[in-house]
């Protein structure tokens, strides 16, 4: 199938600064990312914080402009940030953000944020839009009666059903989560998750899941993408991906998720410090942590190869026992 | 506190209140004198004409310093015999007339420049901010002196001068708020959906900061009057015979010791107004916000 957008060779560098007058550090935040999501598909991306997750989910969407590489929406270039024609493809594409209350305007209602972006994309007639408005109220699980609430009169999970309700208000075929649940209540975390694959699948939504949360992830995710320091180290379906991970660094997370009604026993617990993106370390960014670490690892940096059939990982070792089993 | 605003609205559907007794239980005391104030001023200011008993050059010679409470001259006349009731109402009107207009001058200027510093960020935000830099830094009463002395004094130069008075705190808190609000949430949020850089500024972020504007212009207005006073007092402001609320206070002092009456009407309207103004922009911004109910 074709992709609906595609990324090739992202690359984000900010600059940070230790004090006042040193010399600015570069911090590779998305360090030559490719990949690709198809129309109606989940692609989850799993990491840290400070892996570049969300950096990367608006570099998609092309709120944050690519340094280096392309990201093609329905094989078209991104047009540049702002523009008219950037704005005009807002109406395909949209956010669902980590913190509903901070997302939301909070002087307006619930029923004028739904409906805004009817409003500025102008579809609809005024009727029209009320109906519309109604109906995707009605999708997410808000009352009617809600609809002229302000935000702060609404609880966690409310709120971000109102902002999931205005992502879906101009039908976009994609939709970029960004740690959507990670504020919520473990107990609403559920129904949200529920309801957004519901939305989902009823409307044939790509969408790029963005969570450090493996349960979710494994809950909503058709692909999972694992990022570390910037870079994609595994990728896979979400059955292989959980069932059996190949990178370290993947089975060190898939190990640290519980599973009910088993105790914890094969926990890969990773040794060293969490990652400093600005003093990225040499060869593999992982190798300091890695139990399977050999001096090839701490010169070179592995390549993100195909080791099965719709696979690709970032690791020497996986790679040599890739070529020897072939 | 919303439970029991709740409690409230459920019972209200017995027979409507009265207007007035409606206003009563919305509007504290203190501010519904404040407004019952503002009000008269500008009411005043428009029916100046009807109102004064005499023209503002009468000279009643017989009865100079006459003290308030004199049959025709209730609250008294100056040195050469003006009635200070009428001279006090044609300064309510000019004081108003120039602090209003400076006021709302400087708000919209202000904020509208520091909005364009968020928006263009760059060159533009550093020439904004060495703008602001520059006026808080100068000597204000001093520029507008040189400029008076120049060009002369007309009402609207005054004003316009005026206009210029604290504009670079507007512009320093809009840019402000503005970049906080562009930096994470709603006005980005907003941006992300499409909108148009006009629609972002005066849709939402203006809205949400419009109540520390409005505060920002309750304490702006006292000083423009103050500073308009000073200006009178130097010569330089409105020149007599016409009259200002600064301008009276400013010729009354002279005669302090033995007829205060001339400076001290003029000086409690200048000192009611401001806080009558004070009053209802405080209760004003609470009720512009629906998270404060």
């Amino acid at each position: 199938m074709k992709p609906l957008i595609e990324a090739r060779n992202l690359v984000r560098i900010y600059e940070m600064r230790k004090g006042p007058f040193s010399r600015p550090q570069p911090v590779r935040a998305v360090d030559d990312i490719s990949l690709s999501v198809v129309p109606g598909e989940t692609l989850g991306i799993v990491g840290e914080s400070g892996s570049g997750k969300s950096t990367l989910g608006r570099m998609l969407l092309g709120i944050d402009a690519a340094q280096g590489g392309e990201i093609l929406f329905e094989g078209r270039r991104m047009p540049p940030l702002r523009s008219p024609e950037w704005r005009a493809l807002r109406a395909r594409m949209q956010l669902v953000y980590q913190d509903p209350l901070a997302a939301l305007d909070r002087r307006l209602t619930i029923a004028a944020q739904i409906g805004e972006p009817l409003d500025i994309h102008q579809i609809g007639s005024t009727e029209e839009r009320t109906a519309r408005i109604r109906e995707l109220m009605d999708a997410v699980g808000l009352r009617p009666d809600q609809a002229g609430r302000y935000p702060h009169e609404l609880s966690g999970g409310q709120r971000q059903r109102a902002v999931i309700a205005r992502a879906l208000a101009t039908q976009p075929s994609l939709l970029v989560c960004d740690e959507p649940v990670s504020a919520l209540d473990v107990s609403i975390q559920a129904q949200v998750v529920n309801m957004l694959r519901d939305l989902q699948e009823q409307n044939g939504i790509a969408m790029v899941f963005i969570s450090h949360d493996l349960k979710v992830v494994r809950n909503i995710a058709d692909r999972v993408a694992v990022m570390y320091l910037g870079k994609i180290v595994e990728e896979g379906s979400s059955d292989t991906i959980f069932h059996s991970p190949r990178h370290p660094y993947t089975q060190a997370l898939v190990s640290s998720m519980p599973v009910p009604g088993k105790r914890l026993e094969s926990r890969v617990i990773l040794q060293g410090e969490p990652p400093n993106p600005a003093a990225r370390p040499s060869g593999c960014a992982f190798h300091p942590r890695c139990p399977l670490a050999t001096d090839l690892c701490r010169s070179k940096t592995p390549p993100l190869q195909q080791i099965d059939a719709g696979r690709t990982a970032a690791c020497h070792a996986v790679a040599s026992h890739a070529a020897l089993a072939a | 506190m919303s439970s029991v605003n709740l409690a409230d609205r459920q019972l209200s559907p017995r027979p409507a209140l009265g207007f007035i007794s409606r206003i009563r239980r919305q509007v504290p005391v203190s501010v519904g004198l404040g407004i019952v104030w503002l009000a008269a001023m500008v009411l005043i200011a428009i029916l100046a004409d009807w109102l004064r008993p005499y023209g503002i050059t009468a000279m009643d010679l017989t009865s100079r310093l006459a003290p308030p409470g004199t049959p025709g001259h209730w609250l008294g006349t100056d040195e050469l015999g003006r009635d200070v009731l009428s001279r006090l109402i044609q300064s309510i009107r000019v004081s108003l007339v120039i602090a209003f207009g400076a006021t709302i001058i400087s708000a919209v200027f202000g904020t509208a420049l520091g909005f364009a510093a968020a928006q263009f960020r760059g060159i533009v935000e550093h020439l904004v901010l060495v703008l602001a830099d520059f006026q808080a830094a100068l000597p204000f009463l001093i520029m507008s002196l040189a400029v008076l002395a120049f060009f002369g004094s007309s009402m609207m130069l005054l004003v316009c001068l005026m206009g210029f008075y604290g504009w670079e705190r507007y512009a320093r808190i809009a840019r402000g708020l503005a970049i906080s609000a562009g930096a994470q949430g709603y006005a980005a949020s907003v941006v992300q959906l499409g909108a148009t850089p006009a629609r972002v500024y005066f849709r939402h972020i203006l809205p949400n900061v419009a109540s520390t504007l409005i505060v920002s212009m309750t304490l702006t207005f006292p000083e423009i009057i103050l500073m308009e006073s000073g200006l009178s007092f130097l010569g330089l402001g409105v020149q007599p015979p016409q009259t200002s609320l600064g301008n009276m206070v400013g010729f009354g002092r002279e005669y302090l010791t033995n007829a205060p009456w001339i400076m001290l009407a003029p000086a409690a309207v200048i000192m009611l107004t401001t806080l009558a103004i004070s009053l209802v922009g405080d209760w004003l911004r609470d009720k512009l916000d629906p998270t404060i109910r």
